[in-house]
């Protein structure tokens, strides 16, 4: 109990506008442990790390380090504590080596001039130490997502930092690459370090994390022991209520074809070669289809393909039995396309507008919102948006004329689905509808989903989360570097074999 | 008071005026370090514009020819407008302005056209002029303020060629239309005497009026206006709906070009000046036209009075006194202040961040 922790956060209250992202929250990270930090989407997490990390300051409450107070006021601070934390998305310089990315800001120089072997020799003893294998010539954009991680961990070493923090680390790998972080970050505890990891994901909390912090809506909840709760418990604790992982859904017999996709190839805009290489397969009524795979195998050129985002190099698509493959985009539209597209501030919405002139987004132009002289008709307009806010559950802070950006990201997705399902597709394309969505809303959306299936249109998912492969989907596509590498039953597959064919290391031929 | 302060409207007025203030600030710094004797008079020679003169009559006529430069002012500041709407910038508005000048001019001095067909012929030679700007940016990507700035040149010697065989012998000027093409010149709808019998001021007034209102009307109202300002925040989620990004960008140039080149046609064909076939700039009236976009919240009824304020300004800056400052003098205050009117969103986006932290501390002691 005389052993002070490594870090504490005592009491941390911040508000913005509006809202109390920390109210009263306290945080204590034991030397050598790995503490995991749970909760929902908007639950605060992001912003008592921030706090941490010297983003933010807080109105009340106090940090420790090493039982002494300390005053954190930019990342630099954080970083001379030796906190150092591995953000979501890298922060590496594509075209630099990963030994150059490493010693960025912190560059060993003699007379001015650099000491590169100096450094390749400590970040060798670095990675012998820790398991952790990366060639330090290697350029950041020849190597995999999960290499990039690795030398985003050497980067914080290299800095000598004590307290690390991983901000949803599990994301963007295989469950090949999720084992391995998992016996880096043992190593690193045993060594000395400490870890706070910020997941939402209960089983990897539970395989790796000493104790877990679980924050509802700005609140402390509670730190247990992983090993004395259950996923139940800590899930219940994160929503505050019971949540059911699996999605119920009777057994159906797929119909006719809706989309027919034939040897579509699409090519890249960031490289030379294609990001979709002769891809075919089809989408049935009744039968929720999904693309699986690891993020930048080429969905979203697929999908950019299908919905006309983007024009085919090759190859054609039939929707209801009609050939689009170079119809525009409202074409599609018509005939009975829907897309939530996979960014919803990129593509899904125009934020600077209100909620309602974005649910009208697809069909402001129909003779019900506009009339002959090319008039908005306002009123009906709004009784529309009312309909939709009420019938999906949209919830802002002034209903229709709420302007989008400011409503939580749960609500601007829940909008999309509202104005996508509303349009009543034969096929909706939907590409990670959860993203980024607390749980609770995640069950809602895969509902709509099955409820779509069940009212015999075609669902085309692509998604990145395994669970949601695993419980959603009819039948699982797998796609590696542009290409389909596999067909799967849900009921008949393991993440285990999944993850194989995601990462390339085996295939099978798919036929259509 | 804080939900007072928090109005767009309210916010717009309040930096609107702060531009105006610091801007006169600077211009006065500026003339007390070149000669600080005549700092305070020449600032208010310059704000007073009209007021300089002494007797009534004189003072609203002169009012008038400052409204009758406003009038085009307000077409290029409309014009730049629009494009900004669709997330454009029209820096192009002075040469479709040239194209204006050039075709309604020459039309009434060589073809003795009436000021109806001139009128068309500016707003079509506008509206070409921006439509080339808007195909290069859609089909090419071409950044318009590039293609714009080149237009601009091409259009000024382009228009001084031609005009020069319509110009003067001795002047670098075109004739007169009084004398040469007295059919061209706009109906007066005797507005004259409403300042003081100044024979300048014309329809040229109500028509930009007018124009300001359609295009509050179009961009507010209609399908058009929702289609272009959807493109012009989120070009991507236009193209996602299925909105014709490519022909709303080129549709919106093509109008904002119409509106400069229309502007150019109002100026010229009121009679008021001619065209001087030696410039070797652009006619500020473009640039100008930014200045009043921004200073008027980029609102097309704010743009009308920010308008007419720039013109003040800039029409005002010709009585400082020349004994005592160099005949550029004028010309750099008035820039000051057009400059500074730039800063509209800057000091909105400055206001409402004080609101929302002081919004902030109040939070926490609730």
């Amino acid at each position: 109990m005389n052993v002070p922790y490594a870090v504490e956060m005592l009491n941390i209250t911040k508000k913005f506008p509006g809202i109390i992202a920390n109210d009263n929250i306290s945080l204590q990270l034991k030397h050598g442990e790995i503490h995991a930090l749970l909760g929902e989407n908007g639950a605060g997490k992001s912003t008592l790390m921030s706090v941490l990390f010297g983003l933010y300051q807080p109105e009340e409450g106090e940090i420790r380090k090493d039982g002494k107070p300390v005053k954190i006021n930019d990342p630099n601070d954080a970083n001379a504590l030796g906190i150092g934390m591995v953000h979501q998305h890298f922060k590496l310089v594509e075209c630099f080596t990963v030994l150059d990315n490493i010693i960025m800001g912190v560059e060993p120089v003699k007379h001015g001039i650099l000491q590169k072997e100096e450094a390749r020799k400590k970040i060798k003893k670095l990675s012998d130490k820790y398991g952790l294998a990366v060639d330090p010539d290697a350029k950041i954009e020849d190597i995999t997502v999960g290499m990039q991680q690795r030398t985003e961990i050497l980067k914080m070493l290299y800095r000598e930092n004590e307290i690390l923090i991983f901000d949803e680390p599990t994301a963007v790998l295989t469950p090949q690459e999720i084992d391995e972080l998992m016996q880096i970050m043992k190593n690193l505890v045993k060594e000395g370090k400490s870890i706070l990891f910020i997941s939402h994901k209960l089983n990897e909390i539970m395989a790796v994390a000493d104790r877990c912090t679980v924050l509802r809506k700005g609140k402390y909840i509670g730190t247990v022991e992983t090993k004395n709760t259950s996923i139940e418990e800590l899930s219940s604790m994160m929503v505050g209520r019971n949540v059911s992982f699996h999605v119920e859904k009777k057994t159906q017999t797929p119909g006719e074809t809706v989309l027919e996709v034939r040897n579509v190839t699409v090519g890249s805009k960031s490289h030379h070669g294609d990001s979709v290489k002769n891809v075919s397969f089809n989408v049935r009524r009744g039968e929720i289809v999904c693309i699986a795979g690891i993020d930048g195998n080429g969905q979203t050129e697929l999908v950019y393909g299908i919905t006309g985002l983007e024009p085919l190099k090759e190859g054609t698509l039939t929707l209801c039995g009609k050939d689009i493959t170079k119809a525009s985009i409202r074409e599609r539209n018509i005939i009975g396309m829907s897309h939530i597209p996979e960014d919803r501030h990129k593509h899904g919405l125009v934020l600077d507008y209100t909620l309602e002139d974005n649910l009208i987004l697809e069909r402001y132009f129909t003779e019900e919102f506009t009339d002959k002289a090319g008039f908005l008709k306002r009123d009906n307009i709004r009784k529309y948006a009312e309909r939709l806010i009420d019938q999906y559950d949209i919830r802002s802070g002034q209903g229709p004329v709420t302007t989008a950006r400011s409503m939580s990201g749960g609500n601007q997705q829940k909008a999309i689905i509202g104005r996508e399902m509303d349009k009543q597709p034969e096929l909706l394309v939907a590409v990670q509808p959860t993203r980024g969505i607390d749980v609770g809303a995640i069950e809602y959306i895969h509902k709509q989903l099955v409820q779509e299936r069940d009212k015999g249109k075609a669902v085309l998912l692509v998604s990145l989360e395994l669970d949601e492969v695993m419980d959603v989907p009819d039948r699982i596509l797998v796609m590696y570097e542009g290409e389909i590498v596999g067909e799967f039953d849900p009921k008949k597959t393991t993440q285990e074999e999944l993850g194989l064919y995601m990462a390339g290391a085996k295939r099978m031929e798919v036929k259509v | 008071m804080r939900d007072f302060l928090k109005k767009p409207a309210v916010q717009t007025v309040i930096a609107s005026l702060v531009c105006v203030v610091v801007g006169m600030l600077i211009g006065y710094i500026v003339l007390l370090i070149i000669n600080p004797s005549g700092a305070g008079k020449a600032i208010l020679a310059v704000l007073k514009n009209f007021m300089n003169y002494n007797r009534t009559n004189l003072k609203i006529r002169n009012l008038g020819n400052t409204i009758v430069k406003t009038a085009p002012l307000l077409m290029c500041a409309l014009s730049v407008l629009f494009s900004y709407k669709v997330g454009l910038f029209n820096i192009g508005a002075s040469g479709q302005y040239c194209a204006g000048a050039c075709i309604s001019l020459y039309a009434a001095l060589k073809w003795n056209l009436g000021w109806f067909p001139c009128l068309i012929l500016a707003i079509l030679a506008g509206a070409v002029l921006g439509s080339i700007v808007g195909c290069l940016k859609s089909y090419y990507n071409v950044n318009e303020v590039i293609s714009g700035i080149m237009l601009n040149w091409i259009m000024l010697y382009g228009t001084n060629a031609i005009l020069t065989t319509v110009k003067e012998p001795t002047t670098p000027y075109t004739y007169h239309l009084t004398d040469k093409a007295p059919q061209a010149i706009l109906p007066t709808l005797g507005l004259g005497k409403l300042f003081a019998g100044n024979k300048y001021i014309g329809i040229a007034v109500p028509l930009s009026i007018l124009a300001a209102v359609l295009v509050k009307i179009i961009l507010d109202k209609t399908k058009f206006g929702y289609e272009l300002k959807a493109t012009g925040f989120n070009r991507n989620a236009a193209k996602y709906c299925g909105m014709a990004e490519k022909r709303n960008i080129i549709l919106s140039l093509v109008i904002s070009g119409a509106l400069a080149g229309c502007g150019a046609a109002l100026l010229y064909l009121a009679g008021y000046e001619e065209w001087q076939c030696s410039l070797a700039s652009v006619p500020a009236m473009g640039f100008n036209g930014i200045a009043a976009t921004f200073l008027g919240g980029l609102n097309p009824i704010g743009t009308i009075f920010a308008s007419f304020f720039i013109q003040h300004i800039t029409t005002g800056g010709s009585h400082v006194d020349l004994s005592m400052y160099c005949s550029q003098i004028s010309e750099l205050i008035s820039s000051l202040i057009i400059y500074l009117c730039g800063f509209v969103l800057f000091i909105k986006f400055t206001l409402n961040k004080v609101l929302d932290r002081q919004n902030g501390k109040n939070g926490g002691k609730n």
